[in-house]
């Protein structure tokens, strides 16, 4: 079973994520922050990231840029979530190698069918 | 050493001396090393106004009134001191104009009137050659003294005939140097180069003279200041000599001779000349203007001394005004009293030369060359209409034998009845003749509307009030007329006395007949004015005069000085040419212009060539004389003058108004960008708010829609979990109403609208109130509160719903970012001076010092900022709206919030100040409600 990582601060968007992940059939860990994020990513190896950008500490993007250069995480699909709604944040997330850019709020079924996309792409 | 043939010889080789310095100035000026070309020698050139006057007569006046003698010279340094912009205005009307006199200043004035300018001159003469004769007076004397001591000094000129007097020959020779140096050009308002270096020399020689008999008497009669006004202090009466009581008249005696000696320095025709005629470059009155003060000050320094001193020699017989002569002879010296008399000599022939130089301009300019003029004018074509050297010739002539003609009516005038009056008495009314022109020629300055007639009236009944109460009674005194005139009056009319006029009595004389001569002629000025008009002529001049300090482009304009009309010159060029040359020469002129209308004014290049043309048939001289008379009469043509005196000023006044827009509108264009850069930033920071405000809109919206969706979409949700995510929905929906409320009330707060209701209230309720609100919370975060609540109320003004809306916020946020373990909370109310402090502190990682202004921004976060600011673990966040909204509120009450560090706790302290609310507030509510 496909593990998929969520890395956001906000308690219950975390809830909610890991929820529709799990209802999709998916094991989900979960990180508050981007340092907790790379640790796990490191330790667990899982198969997509559910990235926010605005976190404590480093940001998303920070964490972004620091997988991508990992040559072990150059083809992990990553997925930015954020409450920035604007076009130039969404041009830097992919310019950085983010797969894909969601903007919240979100739509349940259009994110679950995200991963779902990304996660048979790299089967 | 004493003898008269020595004293005689150093005396006119004194005078030798003088020739000597102004041949040798004109010379260089000739070559064009001009020596006057200084601002020193100008300011020394103004001190002509010591004459012997001050040399022997302060001394003499001190003695017997006390130090009223200074008010002559307070006079003169308040103009320099406070005039300097009066004295430059007059030189540059005088430049522009080529005024050579005070007649010449006053008749140019009002409409260059033939009729002012020679009772201006006739004015001057009468009172001025007393003053002449008062100098020849004090040369004879001291020369008596200086030889005949200590014999007491016998004056012996008419009896003995006046070819033994001494005086009458300094005269002589005074009128010699006069003609020689003060007649060199026929343009009276040229420097007189000589002249002037001559003056500024004797200005030294009268002050190095009058120090040395200075400092002999306080520091070889006396051992010093000290020593001289202990003794005199022994005598009572000398004590009193120093004490201000003694000025005659008392205080308006003051204000009086004041008033005498400041008109008196700029009317004297002595003053006029080297103040405004012979001053080479305005910038030289800067330096004049404390200069010329302090020399007044040093040569006044030891009048004082040396009349005490005089006093205490006892001798009776000695007269004060000769003690300056008589200490140094009594000490038995013989070279300083001889480099004294020099001294007065310098004084009192400084004064003569600069006086009959200015009389004899005034007296031919305006008293001799009108009545040729007249003549010649019936006769069309006389020789003043003729050739330049003849006219020169005589113009030259009627001066020479006017300077003769003053020189000598001073000494007869000193011969027959200058013995009546001491030095003082001569110079005051002479002073008071003089400062009858002063009406006519300040108003004038400043009043447009002063007219000729008014000038005229002013100037005549201003000099009949000063002869009937100073001139005549003077005659009266010295026997000339019955004395019964001043004690009865005429024909026994007591209230004609002239020395109490009209019944003001108690008044010293020269204040009096001051008083009531300027208050006839400024009366007559300003009366006579207002009811007569003026001539085209004069509103030119009162123009040019009133406004010359704004209108210097006109004067340096060419067409001024060429303004004529193109039909003048075409007669006078078709008189002496010929019809067909004449065309010749318009032509062009009427080519460009492309008509040919008489009455248009001729361009200063066509009045060029006209001048060229007349000067290849008649000669440079005389093309130069013809094309003036032109030009001059022309210049008196007054629609031109007008006209271009209008569109100057308009031009200049538009331009100042142009340069004045341009400014402004460099200034605006500033001002412009400025707002501009501001407006970018407002813009900046808007969509950044905007962006803000979106990102914290969405946050609570992800998780409504996100629950929202699982919730429809999740069959067979078990009924604990279905109850969480509802919850969840609740309570985010919460967040996002309380989030809108917040970012409303900013808005309102920035904009200025956010409406408060204030009150009076007590804040130590208020906190326990917002303590019970949070109190449930902070248990449940298991953060400790400790409250220090004072048990007096602390009376404050505020909206009591938004002052508990700040306090819980405050707690709110201290019990978010309290310590993790054992975390506390400290809430404090004290008095602090006038105003009431509501601390709370917590025991969290604090704020840096950096951040504690930016923790007041709007939706900043310190759990952004990093991990050691962040709020403690499963503790909500704000939205960064908290603390901009809580200043907002409490700055509209009138009171701050800040950040500090915690004293007690260690982490951070928001602090709340508020001002006590006023006592009488409560004392009178309390009044309110014990009225009820």
């Amino acid at each position: 079973m496909p593990t998929v990582l969520v890395v956001d601060d906000e308690p219950n968007i975390v809830l909610s994520l890991e929820f529709l992940m799990q209802r999709a059939g998916f094991d989900v860990v979960t990180a508050e922050d981007g340092e907790q994020a790379l640790a796990i990513v490191a330790d667990r190896a899982p198969d997509l990231v559910l990235l926010d950008i605005s976190l404590p500490g480093i940001s998303g993007f920070d964490v972004l840029e620091r997988l991508r250069a990992d040559a072990a995480h150059k083809r992990l699909p990553i997925i930015m979530l954020t409450a920035h709604g604007r076009e130039v944040e969404r041009e830097k997330g992919l310019a950085l190698g983010a797969d894909d850019y969601i903007t919240k709020p979100f739509s349940t079924q259009a994110l679950v069918d995200k991963v779902k996309g990304l996660l048979d792409e790299g089967r | 050493m004493r003898s008269d043939a020595v004293v005689l010889a150093v005396a006119f080789g004194y005078l030798a001396l003088l020739f000597v310095i102004a041949a040798w100035a004109d010379r260089r000026a000739e070559q064009g090393r001009s020596l006057i070309g200084s601002p020193t020698v100008y300011a020394l050139s103004i001190a002509v106004y010591c004459t012997a006057w001050t040399f022997y007569g302060s001394v003499g006046r001190a003695a017997e009134y006390g130090p009223s003698f200074l008010l002559i010279y307070l006079g003169p340094t308040l103009v320099m001191l406070v005039g300097p912009m009066l004295i430059r205005k007059m030189v540059r009307i005088a430049r522009a104009q080529r005024i050579t006199s005070i007649a010449d200043f006053i008749s140019a004035r009002y409409g260059k009137s033939d009729g002012l300018g020679a009772l201006v001159a006739l004015i001057a003469l009468l009172g001025i050659t007393p003053y002449i004769a008062l100098q020849l007076k004090a040369i004879t004397l001291s020369h008596a003294i200086l030889t005949q001591y200590p014999a007491p000094a016998a004056e012996t000129l008419v009896d003995a005939g006046f070819w033994t007097d001494k005086s009458f020959w300094v005269a002589l020779v005074l009128a010699v140097f006069i003609i020689l140096f003060g007649t060199r050009h026929l343009d009276a308002s040229e420097r007189h180069e000589g002249m002037v270096a001559a003056i500024a020399f004797e200005s030294l020689v009268k002050l190095v003279a009058f120090l040395a008999v200075g400092m002999f008497t306080l520091f070889m009669l006396y051992d010093g200041p000290g020593d001289l006004f202990a003794r005199a202090a022994a005598h009572p009466e000398l004590a009193q000599a120093l004490s201000l009581e003694r000025v005659p008249g008392g205080a308006l005696g003051w204000v009086g001779m004041l008033v005498l000696a400041t008109l008196a320095f700029l009317t004297l025709p002595r003053q006029f000349q080297v103040l405004v005629v012979e001053n080479v470059d305005e910038g030289h009155i800067r330096r004049a203007s404390w200069l010329f003060p302090l020399y007044l000050l040093v040569i006044n320094l030891f009048v004082i001394p040396v009349a005490l001193a005089g006093v205490l020699l006892g001798d009776t017989a000695l007269s004060p005004d000769s003690f300056v002569l008589t200490l140094p002879l009594a000490a038995g010296l013989d070279g300083l009293p001889l480099l004294v008399f020099i001294g007065g000599l310098s004084a009192a022939t400084g004064m003569m030369i600069v006086e009959t130089i200015a009389l004899s301009t005034m007296v031919s300019n305006h008293l001799v060359m009108p009545l040729l003029l007249r003549s010649s004018r019936m006769r069309p074509g006389s020789r003043l209409a003729r050739g330049r050297g003849e006219l020169t010739g005589w113009l030259l002539g009627i001066r020479r034998v006017a300077i003769v003609l003053i020189l000598l009516l001073g000494y007869l005038y000193h011969a027959l009845i200058g013995d009546a009056y001491s030095l003082v008495t001569i110079g005051l009314v002479s002073f008071a003749a003089a400062a009858q022109f002063a009406p006519a020629m300040l108003v004038g300055l400043y009043w447009r509307g002063a007219t000729r007639s008014g000038a005229a009236c002013a100037l005549i009944a201003g000099i009949m009030v000063w002869a009937y109460t100073l001139l005549l009674p003077g005659f009266a005194q010295s026997g000339w007329l019955d004395m019964a005139l001043l004690s009865d009056g005429p024909a026994g009319i007591r209230w004609l006395r002239p020395y109490a006029l009209f019944g003001l009595e108690g008044w010293d004389i020269y204040t009096h007949s001051l008083f009531w001569s300027l208050l006839a002629n400024i009366g007559a000025l300003i009366g006579v004015s207002l009811f007569t008009r003026q001539s085209r002529l004069e509103q030119t001049q009162a123009a040019l005069f009133t406004e010359a300090l704004h209108s210097e482009l006109i004067h340096r304009t060419p067409l001024w000085q060429g303004q004529t009309t193109q039909g003048e010159l075409r007669e006078l060029l078709s008189r002496y040419l010929g019809t067909p040359a004449t065309l010749r020469v318009l032509a062009e002129e009427e080519h460009q212009t492309g008509d040919a209308d008489a009455a248009r004014p001729a361009s200063p290049t066509l009045v060029a060539r006209a001048e060229r043309a007349l000067a290849g048939a008649l000669g440079n001289a005389s093309a130069r004389v013809l094309i003036n008379s032109v030009v001059r009469g022309e210049a008196l043509d007054l629609d031109a003058v007008l006209s271009i005196l209008d569109t100057t000023s308009q031009t200049l006044e538009y331009n100042r108004r142009l340069k004045q827009k341009s400014q402004e509108l460099t200034t605006i264009s500033e001002e412009l960008r400025a707002a501009n850069e501001r407006l970018r930033e407002l813009d900046r920071l808007k969509d950044e708010f905007v962006a803000m405000v979106s990102h914290e809109l969405r946050t609570p919206l992800t998780s409504i829609r996100a629950f929202a969706e699982i919730l429809r979409d999740s069959h067979g949700l078990p009924e604990e979990k279905r109850r969480h995510f509802l919850d969840v929905v609740v309570h985010e929906s919460q967040r996002l109403s309380r989030l809108i409320e917040e970012i409303l009330d900013l808005a309102r707060l920035e904009s200025g609208r956010l409406t408060l209701h204030p009150e009076r209230l007590d804040l130590a309720t208020l906190a326990r109130r917002g303590v019970d609100a949070v109190q449930r919370v902070q248990e449940e975060r298991g953060v400790q509160l400790e409250v220090k609540i004072p048990d007096s109320p602390a009376m404050v003004i505020g909206d009591p719903d938004r002052l508990e809306q700040v306090i819980i916020n405050l707690l709110d946020n201290a019990s978010k970012f309290a310590a993790d373990e054992d975390g506390r909370v400290r809430l404090a109310l004290e008095r602090h001076k006038r105003h009431y402090r509501l601390s709370v502190e917590d025991n969290g990682p604090g704020i840096g010092e950096d951040d504690r202004e930016r923790v007041f921004e709007k939706f900043h976060q310190l759990e952004r900022q990093g991990e050691s600011d962040a709020p403690a673990r499963g503790r909500p966040r704000g939205s960064g709206l908290g603390l901009p909204i809580s200043r907002g509120i409490v700055a509209h009450l009138g009171g701050r919030l800040w950040v500090e560090e915690a004293p007690t706790l260690g982490g951070a302290c928001l602090i709340m100040e508020l001002p006590q609310a006023p006592a009488e507030a409560a004392a009178l509510g309390a009044a309110a409600s014990g009225d009820e």
